[in-house]
């Protein structure tokens, strides 16, 4: 490989090329359902993106592949420009320090049988980031009180029951913080925190973003979240395992290109009623998804999108470059011009 | 003004090895024929509590300790549920008071196709047996499409619905008896945004051919908001705020109100203005003195009010049908908006 070309991609942390995953269906109908199609995805240095998309759409598989957690079934994952898969041992584990996951339900994530302390040392010292139990512990007091768990101690002898949702999601983030990741993939955490505390969660993965230059994949259904968190980052829209959409957030959420984030916007509620009006309608033909194992010709998204002309149900769109961003829709420019004279 | 439910000084308790723990604590509110009401409060707030004490289905450890359920029938009947027994609880039971739970997922079952649910349901409660399985079908799939199912839905299995559709489905079946009242308990939760819209559509539909009374219980007020008519708000087991929804948001008369609307970010607001409320959630079993807002309060952090030594009493009328349990609602109104 030429040594430019080398220099080139070490520029970004992280980068998907032509990803694809697919899981073999054993039920009575047979078949493969493809989680991920043709993925291309570069995560900088100190850079947060928001995937979003319905239940099912490939979200959570793209996180577990950025953390090898699936194996591609084509494709590559590179990290510093290498391919994750032929680096040497020390670099893996570079690599999966690098890399730390933040889960969604913080309960299953946590031994029930052992002490958050237990826990959390495990990890520093198999990594050699704390040569003994002291050391360990002086790392988790920095972390627990970053992450504002105050005082640690009080914390850290404590079973993952005896703590509440948003506890135990800051003790989750500490633990992923306490190895010094470059990327955290975090995977809906704040889904099942309550609402009050969801916002200051957020804030913090902000502030860690800025203080330690930690990249974020921010997982999640909920756009207002991700638009909060990610508010100087990106935004990429997935549909069916294919990345449809992405762009600079406020750009992509004020002014939405390919019908299905159009709708995806036009469904998000409003609580306070003088701000919006509850959507009439929502721009879709069809509310349910396709079968995934019987997935339709052509645009994938054609039988629910409300523009569709022949050329959607023959040929799939690519991603194209268009107002600042990307989009995959043979019709995104009449669409975007249509949305604006109904408003 | 016209109740359909008058709830009087409810207190239901649950018994756990450390104490007793009192999940609806005291709640008074009054709920008019035709409204759609919103519950909203974070999780272990009392929603779901209040509404299985309206349903009469709290089981031991848990008991009502007192209070009033009032019925006001179609007729212009004043019933008390909670004198009722239970034999007697279940003539309103699914007839005039029906419930969907958050997880309709589990509440179907897998063993039954979906038609054989209506027929069980309708039979159940046919006292006359007059009731014939081709009307009962007849009438199901009128419903269906209410809630915008096809017909052919009557003859598959739960598990080859969506979620989505399971959820649908329950709303039919719950209108299946035509019931003045119809609870939902988390009803999008845990569904897409396009989905969650879908429901929420296909709900506001049916109150404006119906006119049934609605009362939603959800901890995220995003969902509501457009669509209630009043609002109240729950936190640690109290009603602390209950009133007209443009009222609630535009001059909130108590500080958890103002914070709860302030800490959902939306998709068009200024996002720096979001605020996280500081603090926790108390414990049950360890209540703070006095107000049991108060450790979060920004009153009571800023030193306008001590809060351990308010005496919280009946809620306060503080105009235009707005109640709160904040004696200082003034200062609170002043500051929030």
């Amino acid at each position: 490989m030429p040594s430019l070309e080398e220099g080139e991609r070490a520029m970004s942390l992280i980068e998907l090329n032509n990803v694809d995953i697919s899981f073999a269906s054993k039920g009575k109908k047979k078949g493969s359902v493809n989680a991920l199609v043709g993925m291309n995805l570069t995560i900088d240095e100190g850079e947060i993106i928001a995937v979003v998309g319905e239940s099912g759409c490939g979200k959570t598989t793209l996180g577990k592949v950025i953390a090898d957690i699936y194996r591609p079934t084509k494709g590559e994952v590179l990290f510093h420009g290498k391919d994750i898969h032929k680096l040497s041992k020390k670099e893996y584990q570079e690599y999966r320090l690098g890399v730390q996951m933040v889960h969604q339900d913080s309960y299953a994530a946590l031994n029930p049988n052992k002490t958050i302390a237990q826990s959390l040392i495990l990890p520093l010292l198999r990594h050699k980031l704390a040569k003994n139990n002291e050391e360990a512990l002086d790392i988790l007091f920095e972390y627990f009180n970053e992450v504002g768990l105050n005082p640690p101690e009080l914390f850290l002898e404590k079973y993952p029951h005896q703590l509440s949702g948003g506890q135990r999601q800051r003790i989750l983030l500490a633990r992923a913080l306490s190895v010094r990741p470059k990327l955290i993939v975090a995977d809906e955490p704040v889904s099942m925190v309550d609402v009050s505390l969801r916002i200051s969660l957020l804030n913090l993965m902000a502030k860690m973003n800025q203080k330690y230059k930690i990249s974020f994949i921010y997982i999640t259904h909920d756009l207002g979240t991700a638009r909060y968190i990610a508010a100087h980052g990106k935004i990429m829209v997935m549909y069916l395992g294919r990345m449809i959409e992405s762009n600079k957030i406020q750009e992509a959420i004020k002014n939405p290109m390919h019908p299905y984030f159009q709708a995806l916007v036009a469904a998000v509620p409003e609580a306070d009623s003088r701000r919006s009006e509850f959507a009439k309608e929502l721009p879709l033909r069809s509310l349910d998804m396709p079968d995934l194992l019987n997935l339709p010709e052509g645009c994938k998204f054609h039988p629910r999108c409300p523009y569709y002309k022949d050329i959607c149900m023959q040929e799939e769109p690519k991603l194209r470059k268009l107002n600042g961003g990307i989009v995959a829709c043979h019709r995104a420019e009449e669409c975007m011009k249509k949305t604006e004279t109904e408003e | 003004m016209d109740p359909i439910l008058e709830i009087k000084n409810l207190c239901i308790d649950f018994q756990t090895n450390r104490g007793i723990i009192r999940a609806c604590d005291d709640v008074s509110v009054n709920f008019n024929r035709g409204d759609i009401i919103g519950i909203i409060g974070e999780s272990g707030s009392g929603k779901t509590t209040l509404a299985s004490g309206i349903l009469k289905t709290i089981r031991a450890p848990g008991r009502i300790a007192r209070g009033e359920i009032l019925y006001h029938t179609q007729k212009g009947e004043i019933i008390d549920l909670l004198k009722l027994s239970e034999h007697e609880y279940a003539k309103h039971r699914w007839t005039n008071i029906t419930t969907v739970f958050q997880a309709a997922q589990n509440v179907l079952n897998p063993t039954l196709k979906v038609k054989d649910h209506f027929i069980e349901t309708a039979m159940a409660h046919d006292t006359d047996k007059k009731l014939t399985k081709k009307k009962i079908l007849e009438k199901a799939a009128m419903l269906l499409s209410q809630v915008r199912l096809e017909e052919r839905i009557l003859n598959s299995y739960p598990h080859q619905l969506s979620g989505g559709m399971k959820q649908r489905t329950i709303i039919a079946l719950s209108l299946l008896l035509e019931p003045d009242i119809i609870i939902l308990d988390e009803p999008t939760t845990a569904l897409d945004v396009i989905t969650q819209w879908y429901i929420i559509d296909i709900l506001r539909k049916i109150h404006e051919e119906t006119g049934i009374t609605m009362i939603f219980m959800t901890h995220d007020v995003s969902i509501i908001g457009s669509v209630v008519d009043r609002i109240g708000v729950m936190y640690c087991g109290q009603l602390v705020e209950y009133g007209k929804v443009e009222d609630v948001f535009s001059k909130p008369s108590h500080s958890y109100t103002f914070g709860l609307m302030n800490a959902v970010p939306s998709l068009k607001d200024d996002i720096t203005k979001r605020k996280a409320i500081t603090g926790y959630p108390p414990n049950l079993l360890e209540l703070p003195k006095g107000c049991r807002f108060g450790p979060r309060c920004f009153l009571s952090n800023d030193g306008v009010c001590k809060s351990e030594e308010i005496n919280i009493t009946d809620m306060i009328d503080v105009g235009n049908e707005q109640l709160t349990l904040c004696p200082h609602w003034k200062k609170v109104k002043e500051q929030c908006h």
